[in-house]
């Protein structure tokens, strides 16, 4: 199946499950949507039958609230079952609105306090190497987290370890609870920060399969000792226009009807 | 806006004549060892007793925040140089990194200042460790009252502050024994795990009393008609020289030591406690709000036991900064501070 199908279809689980709460962080799903399906269709190594495969490549969430993006992609992997989208933050769901470890298959840990993703997965990529196990660990974060001061922390420290095993994937959407990010400590111009910090950085736009593809590859395979960044430019409800017009996309309300509406849209882009 | 002029500290100090020298200035510096005069020390035991463990079990890793040296972990270190990981003066990332090698199959033992964990570090503890129960073992150096630095380094809260995070287990270990018993208990524990350390050369005193550290217990030292203290950290060390003095005045003083803060040994203080009419005293090196003290009280409210209960513990105020011997004799306790407050008690 085309990436272009998967991603497709990850905006499609999300968009499902955003009508069950009808409200939600829908904008970032649809606009990491394409940086989903890369990493796990075209990057990751993972069984869908064994979410604690020793071998897998991990995926940390940072961003608790992106869980609806990672579910899609978990039922899209066939790690989740298609037919808990109806449960959706609800009571007794796997899929809580804020991704947590021990309620989800294939959510490695618990996001929501942010700036807590990038310094686990430093830990988790020095006992990687511990093993001799040459599984990645990928960590998506967000423009906002940027402003944790412990996200930095662990930037310096991924240099000092040289976790060339670490690749670290920043969703930048410039859209935080209170506005742009740029008009906060996010100010852009983020690709020669982490350069300075040691790091192997790219940027690319993260809505570009195929700019992804590259990237990702060129982080995988890059030959120095030393951890990856791909700062990701994403655009805000991807893939559904009438969303994408939308001037504040943080925390969407969508009206019943207009779910109806945005599926229809999808349904007729539906690649071959 | 300028500061308050009632919010400055105000001078205490007196300039002194000539005559009278620097000598008996002195120092508030953290390093002076603890009740050490003329008691028996044992060296580093929480990094000693970690070398002894780690030789059979290759899962355990120390991690530090540029402070090994002062927690004992270069003992560590300097044993086992590829399982050290000195994570700079970060302290979120301290704890997250030991969150991730315990994901990975780890033992980590993690180390700072109680004030930098408790505080500065809180959430990181609490969401990537604590929430997942991952096995990370926080071991804490300047617990209570143990430095003259002032509240920058004297944690007089953390105990208050580590209770409160579910999934943790709390210790507050009295001497060197106790150290190495509780490293060794924490390491066996199935979930996280905080301990108050004491490092350097750390008075040995629990060994004459038939006692060995187990979690979640404890343990009645010395019998004593007349008053029961329940105590922690180096206040058992303190209760024990009160009760000695005491008893030369015919005075019995039981001493109950319960170093596990949380989970704490609720049947055995209530049964203490219920033994007969005495007075219950609890004394910890920590604010009396949050610590063993409220945590007793609790205990014995909500088991319909009602007995008189009084408090040893620092004030709830940010200390003083000074000499640490000036300081325990400010703050209510020395042995001759507490033997003081427990005769006004008795006598009242």
């Amino acid at each position: 199946m085309s990436l272009m199908r998967r991603a497709w279809a990850i905006r499609r689980h999300a968009l499902l499950m955003g009508e069950v709460q009808g409200q939600g962080y829908i904008g970032q799903a649809l606009g990491v949507a394409d940086i989903l399906a890369v990493s796990y269709f075209h990057a990751m190594n993972f069984r869908a039958d064994n979410s604690e495969w020793e071998q897998r490549d991990r995926f940390y969430l940072s961003i608790g609230h992106y869980a609806i993006g990672l579910y899609a992609a978990l039922i899209e992997a066939g790690i989740l079952p298609e037919d808990e989208i109806a449960t959706y933050g609800m009571d007794d769901s796997r899929m809580p609105m804020s991704g947590m470890a021990a309620y989800t298959p294939g959510m490695e840990i618990t996001g929501g306090s942010l700036g807590h993703g990038l310094g686990i997965a430093v830990g988790a990529a020095l006992g990687l190497k511990r093993k001799k196990n040459t599984a990645i660990i990928y960590n998506l974060l967000s423009d906002g987290e940027l402003g944790e001061g412990s996200t930095w922390e662990a930037v310096m420290s991924a240099t000092q370890w040289q976790l060339d095993n670490l690749i670290a994937i920043v969703d930048f959407n410039n859209q935080q609870a209170d506005g742009p990010s740029r008009s906060a400590l996010a100010q852009g111009n983020e690709l020669p920060k982490w350069e300075a910090f040691g790091w192997f950085a790219q940027e690319v736009d993260g809505n570009d399969l195929d700019a992804l593809m590259v990237a990702f590859d060129a982080a995988r395979h890059h030959p120095e000792p030393c951890p990856r960044v791909i700062i990701c430019n994403t655009k805000m409800c991807c893939g559904i226009s009438f969303l994408e017009a939308r001037e504040k996309t943080h925390f969407i309300r969508v009206e019943p009807d207009e779910w109806a509406k945005a599926l229809l849209e999808h349904e007729e882009k539906k690649p071959l | 806006m300028s500061i308050p002029p009632h919010s400055r500290r105000k001078s205490k100090y007196e300039p002194r004549s000539h005559a009278g020298g620097m000598d008996s200035v002195r120092t508030s510096a953290m390093i002076a060892s603890l009740d050490a005069e003329g008691r028996e020390t044992i060296d580093a035991p929480f990094g000693h007793t970690l070398v002894d463990l780690a030789k059979t079990r290759d899962d355990i890793l120390g991690l530090s925040a540029d402070l090994s040296k002062y927690t004992d972990l270069h003992i560590f270190a300097q044993a086992y140089p590829d399982r050290f990981y000195q994570m700079g003066m970060a302290e979120a990332l301290l704890m997250s990194a030991a969150a991730g090698l315990a994901r990975e199959g780890f033992v980590p033992f993690a180390t700072t200042y109680a004030v930098f964990a408790a505080r500065r570090a809180y959430d990181f503890i609490a969401m990537a460790i604590a929430e997942e129960n991952l096995p990370v073992k926080i071991a804490c150096a300047l617990p209570g009252l143990t430095t003259g630095y002032g509240p920058s380094h004297q944690a007089t809260e953390d105990l208050a502050i580590m209770r409160a995070m579910p999934n943790m287990t709390v210790v507050d270990p009295c001497d060197a024994i106790d150290v190495a018993g509780a490293t060794r208990a924490m390491m066996n524990h199935e979930g996280p795990a905080y301990m108050r350390l004491l490092r350097g050369k750390v008075p040995k005193v629990l060994d004459v009393y038939d006692y060995d550290f187990v979690l979640g217990r404890a343990k009645l030292l010395c019998e004593g008609k007349d008053l029961l203290i329940i105590s922690s950290g180096i206040m058992t060390m303190r209760a024990l020289d009160a009760a000695k003095f005491l008893a030369k005045e015919g005075v019995g003083i039981a001493v109950l030591h319960s170093p596990t803060i949380k989970p704490l040994d609720q049947e055995t203080i209530i049964r203490e406690v219920q033994k007969n009419g005495r007075l219950v005293v609890v004394a910890e090196n920590h604010s009396i709000t949050g610590g063993l003290g409220d945590a007793v009280a609790k205990t014995l409210l909500t088991h319909d036991v009602f007995v008189p209960l009084r408090q040893i513990g620092l004030p709830d105020e940010f200390l003083d900064a000074g000499a640490l011997p000036t300081l325990h004799d400010q703050y209510g306790i020395t042995v001759e501070r507490v033997v003081g407050q427990l005769r006004h008690w008795l006598e009242g």
